[in-house]
């Protein structure tokens, strides 16, 4: 039976899905969007727990640009949503650093500080450095079809110190390699650019800010959302997605299909199956993070002029699925109060550490057992995050914590969809969107624009791409 | 409807798609991409926002016409006509 008719369903409510939204109700299509959860926001959401408010996801977000700044992807995002920058209330971060064992790297919103940091730690590097910043910024990142190339390749031409690469690379991979050891080039481009050559910046009250922006430029284009309304199965008939068949057994129809659920999370879907195609594209990478509250600022024992520390303690710096249930030798953390707020700040103090983790280790762990491991990694990982930062006896902190809280690869799991708590989805990203499918494309993660700007331009850029230009055309 | 009357309609629709950009100092004869910064989606939400609002239609073929304001209003001034 046919309850409804669609111009398009997009599957998932995340930054990506939304973005899709927003442009296609703009532009007079009937869309809906399909939501499993209760909360908007998928990978990068919030919640509430004891009172307290949480973000998820968001550490910072990235491609910041000052105001007047034109041509970059914030300042696209912007304009195709018709969102006005007040709207993010977007404050810049203070500084950051590349901490490994024996070298430290500063960097901010202003790349000259990264780029003499490089030449004043790295003499023998700077020109091979300028080379590879000149060949960043000319490389075509959007390019919908380009040739994939290896970014070690690339960056090993124009660096030759194993050790600058590496602290190159630990950022880059961080915020956004689903690929171990190695990233896509463009991938790399995309990246280097969010975090070096623009920058990081974060509402005073986190994501919610910017889903709430997105949330209601979708509401008062006309845009349907369902909510607790997963997408069970998607029917192939002549060819086509012909149909969407809810958790709850009612379908939907509609002319075209955007997923941002993933790659491979999406051919699971579909019917009849393509499960060696989506086998042979899921990723491995997962994450634990650990997030400690403190009644006291960081500031109050000298951490207050770090927004992100990316860390990293090996001889080589290991990107790759952890041997054990976490690898705390490398990591991020995360102080969302050291962000330029101006007059406000948050109120409590916030600690955040992410390190790799294997999902499979943490799966199928009975409660108890699962409790207690959450509890020695959560330990283990803020002990080795503290290293990079000024002292503080244990005792002090441990007076001065209120609250913690933690996920684990099994969280991602169970509220992004994502096989094997893959944060970052497929290793092999599907840049135009397309599937074996004529009317079903991906957007988001899998699609490859990285980051949350990353995400929305992608949502845009399908919605653009598939349906748009098309009816554009026509 | 004048071909002034178009150019400030174009100008209406820029000025929505880029409000970051200054639109007081447009001149008609230079193209539009020489005075301000916008790219590909930008003059694709042109040709669209024209559908949405005023239910023109501009095939691919023609959006070089729409380069400068001085050609927009001599390719869709006409359109307007035939439409009203």
């Amino acid at each position: 039976m046919k309850d409804s008719h669609y111009d398009v369903v997009i599957i998932g409510a995340g930054m990506s899905g939304l973005a899709a939204g927003i442009r296609l109700a703009h532009f007079g299509k009937k869309v809906c969007i399909l939501e499993r959860h209760n909360a908007p926001g998928g990978l990068n959401s919030f919640y509430s727990f004891a009172g307290r408010k949480y973000d998820v996801g968001l550490h910072a977000m990235t491609n910041y640009v000052p105001p007047g700044v034109k041509g970059t992807p914030l300042g696209k995002l912007l304009r195709q949503l018709r969102i006005e920058r007040d709207e993010f209330a977007l404050c810049p971060q203070k500084q950051s650093r590349i901490a490994f064992r024996d070298c430290g790297l500063k960097f901010t919103n202003d790349f000259a500080v990264l780029d003499a940091e490089v030449a004043a730690k790295f003499p023998p590097q700077a020109a091979g450095w300028r080379q590879l910043v000149e060949t960043v910024r000319t490389y075509d990142d959007v390019s919908l079809d380009a040739k994939p190339l290896s970014a070690r390749e690339v960056v090993g031409r124009h660096i030759t110190d194993p050790l600058l690469a590496d602290m190159i690379f630990c950022p880059v991979m961080y915020y956004g390699s689903a690929q171990e050891r190695d990233m896509e080039f463009g991938q790399f481009v995309i990246m280097f650019k969010a975090l070096f050559l623009e920058g990081f910046a974060r509402p005073l009250d986190g994501v919610r800010v910017i889903l709430r922006v997105l949330l209601e430029k979708f509401r008062a284009a006309g845009g349907e959302r369902r909510m607790q309304c997963g997408v069970a199965r998607i029917i192939e008939e002549q060819g086509r997605a012909a149909r969407v068949v809810l958790d709850d057994g009612t379908e939907l129809t509609a002319s075209h299909v955007i997923s941002s659920i993933g790659f491979a999370e999406t051919l699971k879907l579909c019917e009849p199956p393509h499960a060696a195609e989506a086998e042979a594209n899921t990723g491995a990478l997962s994450f634990i993070e650990t997030i400690s509250v403190f009644r006291r600022q960081p500031a109050d024992w000298g951490w207050g002029d770090d927004t992100i520390i990316f860390f990293n303690d090996s001889d080589r710096f290991d990107y790759s699925r952890a041997k054990e249930q976490a690898d705390i030798r490398s990591g991020v953390i995360c102080l969302p109060n050291n962000f330029a707020y101006g007059q406000g700040q948050l109120p409590e103090g916030i600690f955040r550490v992410t390190c790799l983790a294997n999902y499979d280790l943490w799966a199928h762990l009975p409660e108890e057992q699962y409790q207690a491991d959450k509890k020695h990694w959560f330990d283990a990982a803020v002990r080795s995050a503290r290293r990079f930062l000024p002292p503080v006896d244990d005792a002090v902190l441990a007076q001065a914590q209120l609250a913690t809280d933690m996920f684990t690869p099994r969280t991602i799991k169970k509220f992004t969809g994502h096989f094997n708590g893959a944060i970052y989805g497929a290793p092999r990203k599907i840049r135009n969107g397309r599937t074996h499918l004529p009317n079903l494309y991906l957007c988001g993660t899998d699609q490859g624009f990285l980051g949350i700007v990353g995400a929305m331009l992608s949502g845009i850029s399908m919605a653009n791409y598939h349906v748009l230009q098309g009816s554009a055309r026509s | 409807m004048t071909k002034d009357d178009c150019k400030k309609l174009v100008i209406d629709i820029i000025s929505d798609i880029a409000p970051d950009e200054d639109l007081t100092a447009i001149k008609p004869e230079i193209k539009l991409r020489d005075q301000l910064q916008l790219d590909s989606m930008d003059f694709l939400d042109i040709v669209m926002e024209l559908r949405k609002r005023h239910g023109i239609e501009v095939p691919e073929t023609d959006y070089g016409q729409l380069a400068s304001l001085e050609s927009c209003a001599e390719y869709l001034t006409p359109k307007f006509a035939q439409k009203s």
